[in-house]
């Protein structure tokens, strides 16, 4: 352990002074190159690196069985599971992208992070208490508990793998830039890196220490966004109207930037997107797995209510932040690329594009000092959300797909976590030659992707399994794949993908988010192959969603379930 | 816990007390959630003007604090679904598993 993390420590310090030499050579990022060498943001984040190293390895001695590496032996408080949710939740994407897009457009980035928040409460309502009282390690464990494991393991396991691979290319692609961008590490490096830490996590500390990875993260994210959005508050006074009036008469929109803009230009588009923000989240298998590490249903409900806090105060922040970008930042043109003549615009003229909004103004509130930190912070948020991915594919492969699927069941435990180990390094290394692939792609549906499949396989398959006697295991597999089916191909034949992507002339279908349709196909497919599935064992399944009821409604039999 | 024991707890009165309060309260919160989301996308798809409309002879628009009243709401909504079950449905619960002990 202590060789290997010597090993990642070097190639860490390889990278930087590979970066050092390079940085000199400006790399063409939309909208910017790359940041000359940041000392204090490198200094940062090694000593974050390093602590949460130490982490797992406190972490790897205490991870012995299944359940310690799955689900960190169920030991984690419900206030510390909320964080860690938080912290899981909350990527760089949301951070950077939200609070650059109230710096771009105002209003509409308020309306955007709503989205994001609103499918908590139903995770809270229909999902939590309920996933913890029949689950063990993996949502799959719950759509499988009356269900038959081969074809129901199986759906999941790709579901989630699907959901896991879309987002992890996203996450490292946007990972390779933005530290290219703050560090002025070569992308190639900067993706190395991320992989190689994250399978440090995963492998060796598993949920232990993916959790402290995520709690220390969400700590500092919101430590710094709350710095951050005082500072701005404080510069008017605490007057919100003031900081207003500000930004009204420095943004190039004026008054349009408090009034909602061209963000829901179209109700069909507006819906589908919320129906795959709100009921995507509640199919995110990374998320699910998180309800597993706590030790009873009352405290897998604490934390969401915890999560709902931290998460929904997080976006008030990045608005603050985003209108602190404008009122800060636009009249400054050391901020901006600017003109011969000494003209910028205010909006794509911001050095890096606009997702690096609350970089600089962390460097106009608290100088270069909290910007290195608030760069060290955002590097952090990457690899504690890669690092709950990876563990969540790792699973479907070891507990889903080997243990059930192919052994049948009969493996030996510790045989089944070292695959998981294993899957976890795969995994890793697939991620970095996939964000080395895609470099120079367009990734930005690849995020709303995952959520349209998470919406429409993962959410009905688990929803229908646990609310609905009816439900069988021919009906959940052929639904969920439908609703897999439709999602991913209905995306690819979107304008964001058929047109910006493969640079077709019209889209094949009309909107950029499927969700509306996709999870309609999904429910009805389940409900229809259900319906229609007169075999003995549809009927036996039926008859066993007593016995699950009582246990997913009570909890009785559940504690046993982890202990085993 | 075997089928027998599954049926004769769903038979048990204060069972059915228990997923019929939860039941009633999660899923009007859940309703009440969709309804407030997608009815602030509904305003902004189909009215947009409304929240655009400055509070006073201030630059502040009716939708901020109607935005920032949505985030509130998610976080109140759990608020409210935590505290009613555990005063409501957690000591609902111990009963029940008394009875099966």
């Amino acid at each position: 352990m202590r060789a290997l993390a010597f090993v990642f420590a070097g190639l860490g310090l390889l990278a930087i002074t590979g970066g050092f030499a390079e940085s000199v050579a400006a790399a063409a990022i939309e909208g910017g190159g790359r940041q000359p060498l940041n000392v204090p943001a490198i200094i940062m984040f090694l000593i974050f690196v390093a602590a949460t190293l130490g982490i797992t390895k406190w972490a790897a001695s205490r991870t012995r069985s299944a359940a310690d590496f799955y689900a960190a032996g169920g030991g984690i408080t419900g206030f510390q599971n909320g964080l860690a949710i938080a912290g899981d939740y909350m990527s760089a994407a949301s951070f950077l992208g939200i609070s650059g897009l109230v710096f771009a457009t105002g209003f509409d980035g308020l309306i955007y992070s709503v989205g994001w928040l609103v499918g908590w409460p139903i995770i809270l309502f229909l999902i939590a208490e309920r996933l913890r009282n029949l689950g063990k390690y993996t949502f799959a464990d719950v759509a499988a508990f009356r269900l038959e494991a081969t074809p129901i393991r199986s759906l999941a396991a790709i579901g989630t793998l699907t959901v896991v691979a879309f987002y992890l290319i996203a996450q490292m692609v946007g990972a390779g830039k933005l530290i290219e961008l703050l560090f002025g590490l070569p992308y190639l490096y900067a993706v190395i890196l991320v992989g190689a830490l994250m399978i440090v996590y995963v492998a060796f500390g598993g949920m232990v220490a993916t959790t402290w990875v995520q709690i220390i993260k969400a700590g500092l994210l919101l430590g710094g966004a709350t710095f951050m959005a005082f500072m701005v508050l404080g510069t008017f006074g605490f007057s919100t109207e003031a900081m207003f009036r500000a930004a009204v008469e420095i943004h190039p929109k004026h008054a349009a930037i408090m009034a909602p803009g061209g963000l829901v230009s179209d109700p069909i588009s507006a819906i589908s997107l919320g129906l795959a923000l709100m009921f995507g989240t509640a199919g995110l298998p990374h998320i699910l797995m998180r309800f597993f590490t706590v030790a009873d249903a009352k405290a897998a409900r604490k934390s969401v209510f915890y999560a709902t806090g931290f998460i929904g105060y997080f976006y008030i922040l990045t608005f603050i932040i985003g209108f602190g970008a404008i009122t800060l930042l636009m009249n400054d043109p050391s901020y901006f690329k600017v003109a011969a003549d000494g003209a910028y615009n205010k909006i794509t003229d911001i050095l890096g594009g606009t997702n690096m909004a609350a970089i600089h103004l962390a460097n106009a509130v608290g100088g270069s000092l909290f910007l290195g930190f608030i760069s060290a912070v955002a590097f952090a948020t990457i690899l504690a959300v890669v690092a709950g991915l990876t563990l969540a594919g790792a699973s479907a492969v070891s507990h889903d797909l080997y243990a059930s699927v192919i052994a049948k069941g009969k493996v030996a435990e510790d045989k089944e976590v070292r695959l998981s180990k294993f899957a976890a390094i795969v995994i890793g290394i697939v991620a970095i030659l996939l964000g080395y692939i895609f470099e120079n792609q367009n990734v930005a549906f690849m995020v709303g992707l995952a959520f349209a499949v998470a919406a429409s396989c993962n959410f009905p398959v688990l929803l229908t399994s646990v609310f609905w006697k009816g439900t069988t295991s021919r009906g959940a597999l052929l639904g969920g794949f439908l609703g897999l089916i439709s999602a991913v191909v209905m995306v690819v034949l979107s304008p964001a993908v058929w047109v910006k992507t493969f640079g077709f002339k019209a889209a094949l279908f009309p909107y950029d988010n499927p969700a509306l349709f996709s999870m309609t196909i999904a429910f009805v497919g389940i409900w229809l192959f259900s319906k229609i599935d007169r075999s003995a064992h549809a009927r036996a399944e039926r008859d066993a969603f007593e016995a699950q009821y009582v246990r997913s409604e009570t909890g009785i039999g559940a504690a046993e379930a982890l202990a085993h | 816990m075997g089928v027998n024991d599954a049926s004769h707890i769903r038979q048990d009165p204060l069972f059915q007390e228990l997923v019929h309060k939860r039941a009633r309260l999660a899923w009007t919160l859940s309703a009440a959630m969709l309804v407030i989301y997608f009815g602030f996308i509904a305003i902004i798809a189909f009215a947009p003007k409304v929240l655009g409309t400055p509070i006073g002879n201030g630059v502040t628009t009716v939708g901020i604090p109607v935005g920032l009243l949505v985030i509130a709401s998610a976080f109140v909504l759990t608020g409210i679904y935590v505290r009613r079950a555990n005063s409501e449905f957690d000591p609902i619960t111990r009963q029940i598993m008394e009875k099966v002990k």
